[in-house]
Order: structure tokens, then C-alpha cells, then sequence
């Protein structure tokens, strides 16, 4: 696992437009700035990306009790852009920290929204959670779309929407640390949402404060997702994928699984940033589209595989 | 048959086209009739594709939340399409026939839906929401795989070909136009004809199987002329997600009749109403050209979480 980090990182570090091998970047003075400037913050950018979004989507798992809800499946995205495009209009000379703040707070909503919603379902029916959350999130972004459409920002919502790395330079992905080091934050509280994940009750018996564990995941949750989609875009179904096959080899208590999920939702990433800049040399492929192909179907095998009423 | 109802929605549908024709014209009365009017029969086409399509799919999965656009079928069209130029090339897919292109990606299109949800949807349907899941997870899967061949072709290429693939309400295609209307016309004729199957079919796998229906054959040849009527709606103006679901919901609720000779009518009037007088208000009245779609989108994304709610109530 740890080799193979290594091998794609150091392949990232290597390829880019400019045919710059990795000795050369090193020795060299321009090399060194190529390399500082753009390899290295795209290699980062997408390492971090790729973990904060895996540990949002396992903390959002087990606040919604559901396998299949992850930001992109419960309208967290969505939300984070509808509130980004509102700062855009109404301020537009706004700071990037106000974006960010608005931009979480809106995430945050929608997903508290969402959770209420889901809350109303019957639990017998667990797919059901992930249906309404992906209608939930294309309701939103109708909204978002109408707004941009009529303000010609259209293009500004596809920078949010379709995750890339192509943009990332040292300078314009700092953000992305913030989100990484509110992952780590969740590894702090990685035992009570294990505990949450039992349910209301079952925690609240076992002496969790669980309005407060919730309101932590959220935040948390939502802070991620928009810091994401404000730096490199929505990268939809890292926050499925990575936590479902994590669970099934390591079960679900999220102290022991959190930093596994991390380590491969980061290298997932990374390895489609890589893909996508090689299956078409020197174009470029954004690292969204390739997950999305892969994303979707491990999602769809995950249907399969698994009975609806074993879960 | 309601007919009165049926009566009352064409007045309304007649009213809606009248004021798409009429309001804000000023000059030339040739030139915008002729203008407005292959707007108008575009328009009117799609209406009638998605009405049908939908109706007709719901009645064969019997159920009445499935629809062809949620279970990715238009997104599979556009697959095919650029899987298509992604094969032959630009060039070489510039100089197929559009009509032999257009036949070619409508036997396409049947296969891989039949290969996909046929066996799916014959074996009984038993759990609606994974099925659902499944839709929606596959549509999303087909336009990531659209957009990731888009990028592997050439881009100056892929500008040649976008036009083709692509036709929009103020820029149809006059050649298409004329094709797609016999089709639509001819799947019209031949729904319009099974009208008494499809109430049997509307009962279920079990119901219609035991009243002696070859349920199988029915399900195929039906799932044939809803691909048929897709590829025609999702050619001449691209994928429409939630408006099929919007235009049944409402066809259910006014006709209040599960007598397919009346819903036929009455959803494909319905569609007409929404479509036209839509555009006329959004485009004449508020001044907001291409929105209607988007409204459309959010209006049929609620009816669709109302109708999941309601049936998780009941």
C-alpha cells in the first residue's frame, strides 16, 4: 500500500506538460521552481483532497447510518455551491475567508437539512437514503444552475462542479491543507462517531453527548466539502468508494480505519489525477471525470454484490 | 374515457400554442409564422416523445415512479453517440447518412437497454428503490463514461461533430425535424393500437401473464418503441431528466383513469401545455430564454422526492 503511494507519488512529481524529468527537477534552478510551484502542489492538492473527502464521506456514513451516503450522494456539494455562487453575486470584492465561511455554512445546512429528511425514512429501506439525497442534491443545484444561468456565471459553476487539478499552482490550493487537518481533527473524535454510528439511542445510553457529536460531523463534513469544491471542485464518490471497501476488510471502528481510509482515498485520487494526465498526453483529462467512471462502478458492483436486506 | 377532461386540456393545449404563435410578433406574418412554426412543431414533438415514452415505460414496469430518463436511457443515447464518433472518427462520422446514423443509434440503443434492464425489468421487479438506485447510478456512470470519451477525442474534431449532436429549440434541424415526426407519429399510431394490452400490462408481471399475455414479447417490443421515442426526443434537444416524471404525475392526477386510450391523450396534451406554454411565458413574458428547463428540472426533482415520500407513507 505504501509502496504503491510511493510509486504514484513519485510519477506524479515526474509527468507534467513540460517534459521535465524528475533528475532534472531537482538539479536544475528552473527545474526546482517547476517543481515547487506546480508538481508538488498537484501531487499535495490531490493527496489531500482525495483523504479529507474519504474521512468526510465515512464520518457522513455513520451519522446517517447509511453505506451509501456521501457528500456527493446527500446534496453537501451542491449546497457548498449554491452558497459560494450567492457570495459571488451579492459580494463579489468578498475575501476568499468569507467565501469559505459562507460556503461551509450553506454545506452544512443542506446536509442538516438532508439528515432531517432522511431521518423521516423507515429504516427497512436503505437505499432509499442515498435516492432521495441524490434527487435532494440535483433539486439544489436546479436552483444554483437557474440563478448562474440568469447571471452568467455558468461557467464559474462547472470550475465547482467537475473536480481537477489541472488549475493547482502554490498559492491557489493552500485551503486544502485547512481541510486536511480537519480530518485529522475528525481522527480525534474517530471513537464517538464509531459510537454515534450505533445510533441515537444506543449512544446516548452509552453516555454520548450525540447533538453535539453530530453537530461536530457536520461541521466537519461540511467544512471539507466546500473547502473542496471552492480549491479543486466536487470530486464525487471518493467519500462512497474508499470508506466501502476500507469496511470490508477492516470492519468499522474508525479509530483503527480512518487513517487507511485516508491513505487510499488519497492514492485513489491521485491515481486518477495520474490517469487522466496520461491516457491523453500532454492533454489533460480532470481527475473527476476518471473517478466518476470508477466511482460509479464500484458503486453499482457494491449494489449487487450486497442482498438488500443483509446490511 | 374522461372526456370532458380530455376536451378541456386540448382547449388549453390549443390556447398555449396560439400564445406561442402570436404574442410579441410584430412584422413580416410569413416569416414568423414559418419561424415560430418549426419552433412550435419541435416543441411539440419532444412533448409528445417524452409523454409517450414515459407513460409507456411506466406502464410496462408497472409503477409509476420509474422513468426512462431516470433510468438513464437518454444518457445512454449520448454514450452511444460519442462512442460512435469515438469508433469512426469525426470525418467518418460526419459522412454516415443521418438517417442510416439515426437508425443505426436507435437498433443501438434498444439492444444495450434491453441487454441492460430487460432482463432486470422481466424478472418481476420486486425491489423498486434498488432499482431506482441502480437507474440513477447507471445514468451518472454513462455521462462520466460521455465525458471522458468527449476528452479523448480530438478536440477540433469533437467541435465538428458537437453540432451534430446537438440540436436546440432555436436551431433545429429542418432534415431531423421531418424524421423524427414520422417516427414519433408512426410509435404514436402503434401505442394507440395496444392501448388494451398496455391496461393489462399496467396490472403486473403475474396479472397480465395469468390473463393470457405473452408478457415477455410485449415487454420487449415495448421497451423497443420507448427507445425508439428517446433517441427522437433526446436527438432533437438532448436529455430532459425530470420532465417525463412531471408530465405523469400530472396525467395521473388529472385523467384519474388508468384507461391508457385517455392517458395516451391526456399526458401527451399535458406535455404540450407544460412545454409550450412554458416556453412562451418564460421566453415572451419573463424574458428568460433557456430556463425552462432548468424550472422544469426543479419542479419534476420535487414531484419526484413527493412521490418516494408518499409511497414510503402508504
Amino acid at each position: 500500500m505504501t509502496g504503491l503511494l510511493t510509486g504514484l507519488i513519485l510519477t506524479s512529481l515526474a509527468i507534467g506538460a513540460a517534459d521535465v524529468g524528475l533528475p532534472d527537477l531537482l538539479q536544475t534552478a528552473e527545474g526546482l521552481e517547476l517543481f515547487l510551484i506546480s508538481r508538488l502542489p498537484r501531487t499535495l492538492a490531490a493527496l489531500l483532497a482525495g483523504a479529507s473527502l474519504a474521512v468526510a464521506g465515512v464520518i457522513m456514513q455513520m451519522l446517517a447510518r447509511n453505506r451509501f451516503v456521501e457528500p456527493a450522494t446527500a446534496g453537501t456539494g451542491e449546497c457548498a455551491a449554491l452558497g459560494l455562487l450567492a457570495v459571488t453575486i451579492l459580494m463579489p470584492a468578498g475575501s476568499i475567508f468569507l467565501k469559505m465561511l459562507v460556503s461551509s455554512g450553506a454545506a452544512f445546512a443542506g446536509t442538516a437539512v438532508f439528515l432531517a429528511l432522511v431521518q423521516r425514512l423507515p429504516p427497512t429501506q436503505p437505499l432509499l437514503v442515498p435516492l432521495t439525497g441524490i434527487v435532494f442534491g440535483g433539486v439544489i443545484a436546479a436552483i444554483t444552475t437557474f440563478i448562474a444561468y440568469e447571471s452568467d456565471l455558468i461557467q464559474y459553476l462547472s470550475v465547482w462542479m467537475n473536480g481537477e487539478f489541472s488549475g493547482v499552482l502554490q498559492g491557489r490550493y493552500e485551503l486544502l491543507w485547512a481541510s486536511g487537518l480537519v480530518a485529522l481533527i475528525a481522527y480525534l473524535y474517530a471513537d464517538r462517531f464509531t459510537i454515534a454510528g450505533l445510533g441515537r439511542d444506543a449512544a446516548t445510553g452509552l453516555g454520548l453527548n450525540y447533538r453535539q457529536v453530530l453537530v461536530v460531523g457536520l461541521g466537519i463534513v461540511a467544512i471539507i466539502t466546500s473547502f473542496t469544491v471552492i480549491t479543486v471542485g466536487m470530486l464525487p464518490f471518493v467519500g462512497l468508494v474508499v470508506p466501502n471497501i476500507v469496511s470490508r476488510f477492516h470492519g468499522d471502528n474508525a479509530r483503527r480505519t480512518l487513517p487507511l481510509v485516508a491513505l487510499l482515498g488519497g492514492s485513489l485520487v491521485l491515481a486518477s489525477d495520474v490517469a487522466g494526465r496520461l491516457l491523453r498526453y500532454p492533454y489533460e483529462i480532470p481527475a473527476g471525470t476518471v473517478f466518476g467512471v470508477v466511482g460509479t462502478g464500484v458503486f453499482l458492483w457494491l449494489l449487487f454484490a450486497r442482498p438488500s436486506h443483509a446490511r | 374515457m374522461p372526456v370532458s377532461r380530455l376536451l378541456l386540456l386540448g382547449l388549453v393545449a390549443s390556447l398555449a400554442i396560439l400564445a406561442f404563435m402570436t404574442i410579441g410578433a410584430r412584422g413580416n406574418w410569413g416569416f414568423i409564422l414559418n419561424f415560430r412554426g418549426t419552433k412550435l412543431a419541435a416543441l411539440i414533438l419532444v412533448a409528445a416523445s417524452v409523454a409517450l415514452s414515459t407513460l409507456l415505460f411506466q406502464t410496462l414496469t408497472s409503477n409509476r415512479i420509474l422513468t426512462p430518463s431516470i433510468m438513464g436511457f437518454d444518457s445512454l443515447y449520448v454514450l452511444l453517440q460519442t462512442g460512435l464518433v469515438f469508433l469512426l472518427g469525426g470525418l467518418g462520422y460526419a459522412a454516415i447518412p443521418p438517417e442510416a446514423k439515426f437508425a443505426l443509434e436507435v437498433v443501438l440503443l434498444t439492444g444495450a437497454a434491453l441487454l441492460l434492464f430487460g432482463s432486470v425489468l422481466g424478472s418481476g421487479l420486486n425491489d423498486l428503490f434498488r432499482m431506482l438506485l441502480v437507474g440513477v447510478i447507471f445514468g451518472v456512470l454513462f455521462r462520466s463514461l460521455t465525458a471522458l470519451l468527449q476528452r479523448l477525442i480530438d478536440p477540433n474534431e469533437f467541435a465538428v461533430v458537437q453540432g451534430a449532436m446537438f440540436a436546440s429549440f432555436n436551431r433545429t434541424d429542418t432534415r431531423l425535424l421531418l424524421v423524427s415526426a414520422v417516427l414519433i407519429l408512426a410509435c404514436c399510431l402503434l401505442a394507440w393500437r395496444k392501448r388494451h394490452v398496455l391496461d393489462v400490462m399496467a396490472l403486473g408481471r403475474d396479472h397480465a401473464i395469468s390473463l393470457g399475455l405473452n408478457h415477455r414479447r410485449e415487454l420487449f417490443a415495448g421497451l423497443a418503441l420507448v427507445s425508439v421515442l428517446v433517441a427522437t426526443s433526446t436527438a432533437l434537444v438532448g436529455p430532459v431528466a425530470f420532465f417525463g416524471l412531471l408530465v405523469s404525475a400530472l396525467s395521473y392526477e388529472i385523467i384519474r383513469s388508468s384507461h391508457h386510450g385517455g392517458l395516451l391523450i391526456g399526458s401527451v396534451l399535458i406535455a404540450v401545455i407544460v412545454l409550450v406554454g412554458g416556453q412562451t411565458l418564460f421566453e415572451r413574458v419573463l424574458g428568460m430564454g433557456g430556463s425552462l428547463s432548468i424550472v422544469v428540472e426543479f419542479l419534476g426533482g420535487l414531484v419526484f422526492l413527493f412521490l418516494i415520500l408518499r409511497r414510503v407513507r402508504a
